[in-house]
């Protein structure tokens, strides 16, 4: 295993023996994975590997069908843990944006800091008006979701996230849905995330975005974590022989 | 021609104050409408979160069965012989208002027409919207209130108006257990009179403003809500 594996004061993820199955189907076969604070990685691999299913299992949206996941050393697999309290602490990014439609920008991003961290309406309009600012939006606070491009609603999502203070961001395939030009503008402020050391784990099919801005790669496929590696091992010396072929079709 | 047409206007109407049937019986039709739209409203949008619920996080099974249950038969069964039963085997040894017994007849029907609407507004809204509502944080019934049905409730609107209409409608049996709604006083205007045509087109021009007046007010009320959108 790899060092970043190992496990320090600074682990904020740990992930124990991690199984998921569908029905017969094995989506996930034995994960053990730790992800410290600061650490930016990226899920790699073919569609059908398990990629999304790991990512949604780090928050619970999927339950796995047994092993550990320790977030803040509390183990969220547990049913009786409160997963709701840490949700607040995870923030995830889809695929779909799944912005709200039905309120405009600004109540999309003030309703859950205001109804779960009772945080008063002045104090959470505020954040998220900073936050906006910094991505470049601040003027769409009052319009509704269906009046913008798919690039600006996923930098809307991902501030919806931001405004919730997370301790880690998950992201599942934030670019996939976007029109080709607008993949820049939503990556830039994934880097702009990472430079200010939020932990974040992205699963992309975008390699540019992992071999500059990541810190681990690590490839997935089977269900299996076949290799981990830093980004410039990663693509420039693959060891895995599966890793080589994904990456000879990919790059 | 005219002279008969006004012959007949006060034979049916008004001699005896004959028009008192038609209005007495358009009050009792809306208050057995009014409030079985309303038990409806609760039954149907109650059985619907439980079987939302069901199927989306597998909870409350035996009352997800109850409600199966509940809907089979009241979908697989004609109002008329449901109210008959109500009124006769389930109230027929207690002397009970037979309007109330209508009110309840109608409600449970209803309910279950309502239900299926409901439940299909739910279904309605992507999956993607109640797992971004949990992965901030919300609770699965905050989730629920807060962003689920007020998305929902718009994609409703027409299906339920439908159903407000033939619910108004089917009151118009009620007469089986001897309530003198619209369509029974017209009925009884005619038995009286002999003459058919005016009492019963006098009946149906009723219905068709009461519906019409209806739609508009859905009209008006989903125009306003689509303005909230954008």
């Amino acid at each position: 295993m790899n060092d970043n594996n190992k496990e320090t004061k600074d682990t904020l993820i740990q992930v124990k023996n991690l199984c998921k199955q569908f029905g017969k189907k094995k989506v996930l076969n034995d994960i053990t994975v730790n992800i410290n604070k600061g650490d930016v990685v990226c899920v790699i691999g073919p569609s059908g590997s398990g990629k999304s299913t790991f990512l949604r299992c780090l928050n619970r949206l999927e339950t796995p069908t047994s092993g550990q996941i320790l977030f803040d050393n509390v183990d969220i697999c547990n049913p009786k843990t409160d997963i709701d309290i840490h949700r607040q602490k995870m923030g995830m990014v889809f695929q779909q944006f799944n912005l709200f439609p039905h309120m405009t920008i600004l109540k999309n991003l003030t309703i859950a800091p205001i109804s779960l961290q009772h945080k008063s309406q002045e104090e959470a309009e505020e954040m998220a008006i900073s936050l906006l600012k910094r991505v470049g939006l601040e003027d769409r606070v009052n319009s509704y979701p269906s009046q913008l491009s798919g690039g600006q609603q996923q930098r809307i999502a991902i501030v919806r996230a931001l405004c919730m203070q997370p301790e880690v961001m998950l992201f599942d395939e934030p670019t996939s849905a976007l029109d080709p030009e607008m993949v820049g503008e939503v990556l830039n402020v994934m880097k702009d995330l990472a430079k200010e050391k939020m932990t974040m784990v992205v699963v992309t099919h975008e390699m540019g975005f992992a071999r500059n801005v990541s810190n681990r790669v690590m490839f997935l496929d089977g269900g299996n974590f076949l290799e981990e590696n830093t980004p410039s091992e990663f693509f420039d010396h693959p060891q895995n022989d599966r890793t080589k072929l994904f990456l000879s079709k990919v790059l | 021609m005219f002279e008969n047409f006004r012959e007949q206007f006060i034979l049916n109407f008004i001699d005896d104050n004959r028009w008192q049937y038609l209005t007495n019986g358009l009050l009792l039709t809306l208050k057995i409408s009014i409030f079985s739209i309303i038990i409806g409203i609760i039954l149907g949008f109650i059985i619907a979160v439980i079987k939302y619920s069901h199927d989306n996080n597998g909870n409350c099974k035996i009352l997800n069965f109850i409600c199966d249950i509940y809907l089979t038969i009241i979908r697989g069964t004609p109002v008329v012989v449901q109210l008959l039963i109500i009124y006769f085997v389930i109230f027929g040894s207690t002397r009970i208002d037979k309007s109330f017994v209508a009110i309840i007849a109608f409600g449970i029907n209803s309910g279950a027409y309502q239900a299926e609407i409901f439940r299909s507004g739910l279904n309605s809204i992507p999956r993607g919207q109640y797992e971004a509502g949990r992965s901030l944080g919300f609770s699965s019934n905050q989730t629920m209130v807060k962003i689920i049905m007020p998305q929902a409730v718009k994609n409703v609107i027409p299906a339920l108006c439908n159903e407000f209409i033939s619910l108004i409608k089917e009151t118009s049996v009620s007469g089986y257990i001897a309530l003198e709604d619209l369509t029974k006083g017209g009925d009884i205007i005619r038995s009286r009179t002999y003459s058919a045509f005016m009492p019963l087109i006098a009946v149906a021009l009723t219905y068709l403003v009461l519906v019409m007046i209806l739609t508009q007010i859905v009209k008006h009320l989903e125009r306003n809500l689509r303005k909230n959108e954008r």
